[in-house]
Parts: C-alpha cells; structure tokens; sequence
C-alpha cells in the first residue's frame, strides 16, 4: 500500500481502535478493495470508515450456502472499499443505519426480501413489502416460489409518523399522482401551506428486478438492466455490462468503450433536457419546456436513426455495443452536438434573465451541504449541495480515463443550484461526445461474451445521469447469474427530497421533487 | 423578453401533420383494437395515465406526445389529473402486485366507456417481468383490455397513431336518427 492510498486513513482509524481488518484483496471485486470481516467487527469497522471521512455508498445481501453474505460498500476519493460478511441465518447482523442514516432502507430492503435480522436497527417498519408476500416469506430465498393466490390487497396500514395539533393538516399523496409519473406515496403534514414534515411510501413499483434476474444468461441479465429505469436504460445496462466483463475478465474493444460514453452522454444531454423543461414548466414557464422538449426530441430522433431506438434501449451488450456507426454519422452527431450546445445556451440564457423564474426555483427546496454529506447524497444533487463527486472523474473508468470531465458543482442547494449544475452539465457532455466522436478509435465494437469456467463476481461502477450507478453481479459455473443487485442513485436521492422539503409550501413540492427527480422504479427494484 | 418573443418567433409553429392510420397499417403499428370509441368521443377524448409498474420508458414516450413535433391536444386528447374526469386509462408497466389494487380502485373510479389502452409489452404480456411474486404480469390479468400498444417503448408516433385510429373510428360511426 502507497502512502497516497485514499483508503490509509481507513486503516490508521482501524488501528487506533484496536481494529485488525485482515488484509485487502484488490482483485475479487476490482475496483473496489475488498474486506472480508467477522459479524463481530461489521459495525466497527463501518463506524472506523465513517471516521475516516468514507461516504457511504451501498448495502446488499444475498444466500452463501445454507449461510447469508453482506455486502456494505464505501468511498473515499474514488478509491472503493467493501465490507463483505458471512454469517448464519439465525445470526444479528448489527445495522449499520445508526452510522449511516442511508443504510436505513437498504437493510428493510434486505430484511423484507431476505430475512435477514438486524441489531440495533431504528426502524421496524418493512420498507419494499407490502402485502403481496407476508412477514415470514422472503422472495429473494433461493426456496422462494410462491405467488399470491388472491388479488393483492392495498397497503393500507403503513404506519406513518404522525404529527397533531390545532391547525395541522395531513395530506396523503398517491400512489396515482395526477401528472404522467411513477407511483409512490407521499404523506405530508402541513400547517396552513407550509410542509412541516414529507415521508415516502415506496415500494409501489417493485416487480422483483434481483429475483427476475437469478438464472439469466448475460445477454438476459443486460436486457433485464436496461429495464431498471427507462430513464438511466445506458448507465444501467453498462454497469450491468460492466460487472459481466470483470467477472469474466473480458476485455471490451476500445471503439465499444467510446462508443457507450457517447450513448451514455445522449443519455446525459436528453434527461436533463426534458428535466429542466420540466421543472421551468412546474413554475408556470412552459417557454422552456416547448423549446428544451424539442431539443430533447430532435436528438431522440437522431438516436433512433443512428442506433436504432430513440432511448437506447439494448444498445450495451455483454462485450460491447450492439451496432457500430458510419464516419458519416460520427460526423453529423458531432455537429449536431456543437449545433445543440450553441441552441441550450441561447435558451439557458432566457432563463436566466427571468426574474420571476428565479423567483420561484431561488432557496426553494434547499438541502444543505452538511446535510447532503450526512446522506450521502451522489449525482447532481448532491453537486448542488457541495458533494462533488463523479465517478467519471474521480473514479475514472475507460475511455473517461482518457478525457479530463469538468464537474459543475454548487453550494447554494436549492432548486435553482440543481438546474444549473443539470444546464452546466449539457454543455460538459455535449462538448464531451464531440472529443469521444473525434477520437474514436478504429477495430471491432464488440468481442464475443464467453461465459467465465468457474463461478465469479464482478462490480460494475458508471456514473448515470443522475450519479453513481453500483452493479453488483455474480455468476455460477455455468456463466448464469445468481445474484445481481443494481444500486441506482435514487436510494440515495429520496432521502434527500423528504428534508429538503421541510419549510417549504405545499405548492412547491413538486418544483422540488422534480430537480430531485429520484426514480420510483430504479429504487423499488 | 425580447429574446424569448424572438426565439419564439424564429422557431415558428413545428408541429408535424399526422393523418390517422389505415386499419391495414395498424398490424404494421403493433396496435390492437378490440373496441373502438362511441361517436360521442369524436371530438375530444380524455386520458388519465397509470403507471402500474413500468421502468419509466413508456411514461417518457408519452410525454413526447406533448412536445411540439406531436401536440397530441390539437386532436382534442388530453391527459387528465383525475380517473372521475377520464374516459380513458392509459395504462404502462406489468402490474406489480404492489400496484394492484391501486389499478382496480383507478378503473372503478372511471366513468363509461372506461376505455382501456395497455401502453408498451410489459403492459400487453408482462415484457421482460412476466408473473412472479411482485408482478401480476399483463394489465388484462388484472382489468378488462380494449387496445394493446406493442413496443419497448411504444414511440409517441405509434401512441399518436393509435388515438388518432379510435377518434377517427368515433367519428366515422353511423349516426342514429
């Protein structure tokens, strides 16, 4: 270990306290250095990371045998560090959710599709289970088969925070909302027009994505990754891809690499387009939505004719990418890109000239940055609240190892901070695809995915449009999948939207939720 | 302002004329029309979206159909904030179970003709979730189906397509004296 070792102060925390982690293997699940740790030391050696100033990243569980494995992943300047721990079914696993408030519904996530027991967890409520499975089934089991025998009744008895008092107002929002979005509830209490308090009830779209995924081949497991959220379909199906290849040490050509980096930054540039229409939009702006949604439209088109699908769906295959282009079309996209930036620019400008705009999106759901690093909050969101972090640039993966990324990134964490760093971050990718186009290497834009000899595991880490997407995958010996859990920014983000809204009007909840814009189906799973 | 009224200006008016399809065309579309609208929808049809459990891909398409290439509202359809005001659900996703009862207590709360458009393969056959413990699979497994939209997603020309065909069916139905 060099002494520039992000993860040293890890280890001199670890020491001070007595701590023996054992040694760290690079390789299992490279990047990330991994720790295998006795039931024993799970809490201490997070409370010693969380010392150390490591950002909470993920938590995840799964069957090793008639035992159970979990895994808790961390970060401190781009270097990656996993906790990995076995113990029996009857066993406590200590909870982790004291240390970090995040892990809070990774473990109900874990508790409901697993049963696994946890010590000194501060929440009994189950978070993804509603009533289509009981309290004593565990549907991610490995003996799970069952299914519902009746119509699944409404989850109608959660037990919500309450709050009471003369002139305080209860609201309970969805899980139909009014506009064309995901479902999920929202309980407000409010006095008169101010939110005193929000919680979420998620869970409404979980359609059992980690079950569906066990027995796949990889080819299927990328399809399955691609429909995590329809939004983040690139990013998801190149984490996905991604873990598959260092499982089964494939070597992905150098055109298949650039070539996902500019569907990962059409991704980028087209949902933060139709984002920031949309946010304008719930301010009364639609100005900004007619003309950011046809600029969404025009490069959806391009999509479609150059890669065949407007979203990219199935686009990132196991060893690479499904189509190649032209040199012609590598030239029209990037003057189409140049064309584009000079167009977001212009609108981006009326938009900051519009006083009443500002207005309404200035210290409005704000999130402080101290608040943000206690979360651990990734992606824009967290940029807008101080936490720059990009795995593009921090954690560089190829080809982003060959370009420096700009990363925009504000204080102010408000609605307005969270546009901007999104309007900053079109202009970054924009000028990004045009470096990616310009330099496009030559040879093949896939290689053929061969399924590993032995069972393995690998780690897929990208950063998606809306942050850091983690992909955990592991393989049999028959190159099936037996255990994939995608950490989607989301469970990260929502926490976030519930303290940010605090103060603020009733009105202005969906401004908020919308520049928080977690996705329902991502975090669900 | 004078730079917006400019830009407003420059741009002009982009919505792209549509025709509504012939019937030969709509097998081509992956549409599948089991019932069509009563007269009285002609001119105006009103649809209240529910997400039974999509990814979110289906739910972006739709909104393209609001952009100003499609300005789907220009045909009298309009997406509406409340089943009780819907003549139509539009309906996304495999059901996950989770989402079940929501769905029911949607159609129930729609008024006749309570038209049902399963939007997207989830929505037609379960796509790439199929039954499990969490989802129900196609909407038609959990309420009655009058047209299916084929597609992962379904592009907003195909959805145009598809509304374009009912309210032109509307309209082209005999009049009773």
């Amino acid at each position: 270990m060099t002494d520039d070792n992000p993860l040293l102060p890890f280890i001199d925390a670890c020491r001070r306290n007595g701590l023996d982690p054992g040694p760290m293997d690079p390789a299992t699940l490279a990047p990330a250095s991994l720790l295998r740790v006795d039931v024993s030391q799970w809490l201490e050696l997070a409370q010693a990371a969380k010392s150390a100033g490591l950002r909470w990243c993920a938590f995840w569980a799964g069957e090793y045998g008639t035992d159970m494995e979990a895994y808790s992943c961390m970060e401190r300047a781009g270097a990656y560090l996993i906790l990995r721990c076995r113990f029996g079914r009857e066993q406590a696993l200590p909870s982790l959710a004291p240390v970090f408030p995040s892990a809070d519904r990774p473990e109900r996530h874990a508790r409901d599709l697993l049963g696994i027991v946890f010590k000194d967890q501060p929440d009994e409520r189950r978070w993804t289970r509603h009533h289509a499975w009981k309290a004593t089934e565990h549907p991610l089991r490995s003996d799970f088969h069952a299914q519902p025998p009746g119509p699944t009744p409404a989850d109608h008895e959660y037990p919500f925070v309450t709050a009471h008092g003369p002139g305080i107002v209860e609201i309970p929002v969805g899980p139909v909302h009014a506009g064309v979005i995901e479902p999920g509830h929202f309980r407000f209490q409010a006095m008169g027009e101010i939110i005193l308090n929000l919680e979420e009830r998620l869970g409404y779209v979980h359609k059992g994505i980690e079950k569906a995924a066990v027995g796949r081949d990889a080819n299927g497991l990328a399809r399955l990754a691609g429909r995590i959220s329809g939004d983040s379909t690139v990013a998801h199906g190149w984490a996905a891809c991604q873990a598959l290849e260092r499982a089964a040490q494939i070597d992905v050509p150098r055109r298949a690499l650039w070539l996902r980096a500019v569907l990962a930054e059409r991704e980028r540039v087209a949902n933060h387009l139709g984002d920031i229409g949309a946010i304008c939009n719930d301010a009364a702006f639609a100005f900004a939505q007619y003309q950011l949604t046809r600029l969404r439209e025009d490069s959806l088109r391009e999509n479609a004719t150059v890669f065949g699908h407007r979203l990219l769906m199935d686009c990132v295959i196991p060893g690479g990418v499904a189509g190649d282009i032209t040199a012609d079309q590598a030239r029209d996209m990037r003057n189409n890109a140049i064309t584009l930036a000079a167009e977001v620019k212009q609108v981006i400008q009326i938009l900051e000239d519009s006083e009443s705009l500002e207005d309404r999106l200035m210290r409005t759901g704000r999130l402080a940055p101290e608040l943000a690093a206690e979360l651990g909050v990734i992606g824009f969101a967290g940029r807008a609240s101080g936490q720059v972090y990009d795995v593009r640039a921090d954690a560089p993966y190829a080809p982003y190892d060959q370009f420096e990324v700009r990363v925009p990134h504000y204080r102010a964490g408000d609605v307005a901070a969270r546009a901007k760093v999104r309007s900053e971050e079109i202009t970054v990718s924009l000028e990004m695809m045009a470096r990616l186009l310009d330099s496009l290497p030559n040879g093949p834009c896939r290689t053929p995915w061969h399924a590993p000899a032995q069972a393995c595991a690998g780690l897929g880490i990208v950063e998606g449009w809306r942050g850091e997407i983690l992909s955990y995958v592991s393989l049999d010996e028959h190159g099936q999948v037996t255990r994939f859990f995608p950490r989607d920014p989301s469970w990260l983000i929502w926490p976030a939207l519930e303290l940010c809204v605090q103060g603020n009007i009733v009105p202005d909840f969906p401004l908020c939720n919308k520049s928080m814009n977690g996705s329902y189906s991502g975090h669900d799973l | 302002m004078l730079k917006l009224l400019n830009k407003i200006i420059r741009i002009g008016v982009i919505t792209e004329p549509a025709t509504p399809p012939a019937a030969a065309e709509m097998e081509r579309l992956g549409i599948e029309v089991k019932r069509t609208l009563d007269r009285r929808f002609a001119g105006s049809l009103a649809i209240r979206h529910v997400d039974a459990g999509s990814c979110n891909g289906c739910e972006l398409e739709i909104h393209a159909l609001n952009n100003s290439y499609y300005d789907v509202e220009r045909f009298g359809v309009h997406f509406v904030a409340s089943p009780r005001h819907a003549d139509c659900l539009l309906v996304t996703g495999p059901v996950s179970r989770n989402m079940e009862m929501a769905l029911r207590r949607t159609y129930d709360a729609c008024p006749e003709p309570k038209l049902v458009i399963a939007s997207g393969d989830c929505a037609c056959n379960g796509g790439e979730f199929g039954v499990s413990y969490a989802s129900c699979g196609a909407v038609a497994n959990v309420i009655p189906v009058d047209v299916r939209i084929a597609g992962c997603p379904p592009a907003p020309a195909q959805l145009l397509a598809a509304l374009q065909y009912l309210l032109q069916s509307a309209r082209a139905q005999h009049i009773p004296r």
